[in-house]
């Protein structure tokens, strides 16, 4: 039976541009076809899930029915005349739209790194989605629920595998609108730009510094071991090359997800900004898989700080800030998988960002007693690179394997 | 304009600075003179000072990035 893999190959365009160009047709002509859309996202969907992949296309199913109802039900409750809009209500909501995903996510931790049954690839982005839903349902700028469009931003079939993460209420308006001609090649344009430049980071950057360079420096740090932590200058390019590996092929999946969205008139957001061109940590969690980090900012970050401050449980500011974030890149961290490493690489990003805040404090308080210009820009980008570079050698577990086996 | 000097001696206050006031269109997160903990911050003290309630989920950077823009959504909130 044929499986195929979102983006996996050139071929996956081929056959997935070819499947949708009746849609782009009639969007040339101004008008659209929601119903040949979808069949298409149906078919493209059901090969990822289908033969060797077909318990996690079970999986998926299972888990549509299950966050349809507590969606449908939650905004409801929210709905009805005089909701009583209670926070137990609220919270058991979330928990029970998490809960399938928490269960994935520690199965391996419990049965022996065995993966969970009810699991299957792109739980994580559906998850955010649905409780954005539930959260945007609750400050009540959801108001009803339609079940197709409700579905079709769930399950849009571009981005089902990785993201990137959209928004109800902003996919909701693409999905409504018609373009004309004009808006319509122009989106098209873009997508097109944005599928080339994704071949090129993803085909080309991706696999040279992955698949060419990344396993010959990391034979050649596994060889140098036996120094001081191990340390040795092929253990540097490793942390590099595997950064850079890191970007090219994520933002080129994304470049993938976005444009074949635009194809089919969605915009949906964006997920790098030139990340490498941050001064600071904060400038690079704003460039860097950005849905994710306006996701965990928004729903949990600000959500914390929004509920600690109004309670008036802590007084310091600074106090809940750095709380704030021991708890969103610990979360960050935990959604990774619970490693050594991953759940390091979130303390370690939470620290740079309590540092990176008291030092702007001292920076304003001593006002003009540092330049800024060019060079200290300089500077701060590099000394930026380098902190997230180290980072992402953490991230990567390579040092698991260096230091453990 | 009531709304306009409350609005923006918050701003200065949370911002620590007076670059809202002679500027009425700085972008705020651009700058980096406000961040997600300050924005929290303006959005409570938005609704002790002036009553206008507005949820985090409301809170689209992109439409809330200037002094101008703020001071015209509050006022738009407050009509309502």
């Amino acid at each position: 039976m044929i499986n195929l893999q979102p983006y996996e190959n050139p071929g996956y365009f081929v056959l997935l541009v070819v499947a949708l160009l009746p849609a782009i047709i009639i969007r040339l002509n101004g008008r659209r076809s929601h119903w040949y859309e979808t069949l298409v996202s149906f078919v493209f969907l059901f090969l990822m899930f289908d033969g060797r992949k077909w318990t996690q296309g079970v999986a998926l199913i299972g888990y549509t029915i299950w966050q349809f109802a507590i969606v449908a039900l939650y905004l409801r409750y929210r709905t009805k005349k005089d909701s009583p809009n209670k926070f137990s209500v609220f919270f058991w909501s979330v928990v029970l739209a998490i809960a399938p995903l928490t269960v994935v996510k520690f199965t391996p931790l419990f049965d022996h790194g065995r993966s969970s049954i009810v699991g299957f690839l792109g739980i994580s982005y559906l998850t955010f989605k649905t409780v954005g839903m539930i959260m945007e349902t609750r400050d009540g700028f959801i108001k009803d629920f339609h079940p197709v469009k409700f579905l079709q931003f769930l399950l849009f079939m571009p981005t089902i595998s990785s993201g990137p993460i959209d928004r109800y209420r902003r996919f909701e308006k693409d999905y409504d609108r018609t373009l004309d001609r004009e808006q319509y090649l122009d989106l098209f344009g873009k997508g097109i730009d944005r599928l080339f430049l994704g071949f090129f980071y993803k085909f080309i950057l991706g696999y040279g510094f992955g698949t060419m360079l990344l396993p010959n420096l990391q034979r050649q740090a596994m060889q140098a071991r036996g120094g001081f932590l191990d340390f040795s200058w092929p253990l540097i390019g490793v942390m590099y090359c595997y950064s850079m590996y890191l970007f090219f092929d994520f933002a080129g999946y994304s470049l993938f997800a976005i444009g074949i969205s635009n194809l089919m008139g969605v915009e949906t957001p964006k997920n790098f900004n030139y990340p490498w061109i941050s001064h600071n940590i904060k400038d690079f969690w704003n460039r860097w898989h950005m849905t994710l980090s306006f996701w965990f900012r928004d729903y949990i970050y600000m959500r914390f700080v929004f509920f600690i401050m109004k309670h008036k449980w802590i007084k310091s500011r600074v106090t809940i800030a750095n709380l704030g974030y021991l708890l969103l890149f610990l979360i960050m961290g935990i959604w990774h998988g619970e490693t050594w490493y991953y759940i390091t690489y979130g303390i370690f990003h939470a620290t740079v960002m309590i540092c990176t805040d008291a030092w702007i404090r001292w920076k304003k308080k001593h006002e003009g007693l540092l330049p800024h210009n060019w060079f200290t820009h300089a500077v701060a980008i590099l000394l930026t690179f380098n902190t997230i570079c180290f980072s992402f050698l953490i991230f990567s577990g390579f040092l698991d394997r260096l230091w453990f086996h | 304009m009531a709304v306009k000097d409350t609005v923006l001696d918050i701003l200065s206050d949370l911002t620590g600075s007076d670059e809202v006031k002679e500027n009425l269109d700085t972008d705020l997160f651009k700058s980096g003179l406000l961040d997600s903990m300050g924005t929290v911050q303006l959005l409570l003290e938005l609704q002790s000072q002036l009553g206008v309630n507005v949820p985090v989920s409301e809170f689209d950077r992109t439409q809330w990035d200037t002094p101008n823009k703020i001071i015209a959504k509050v006022e738009q909130m407050q009509q309502q």
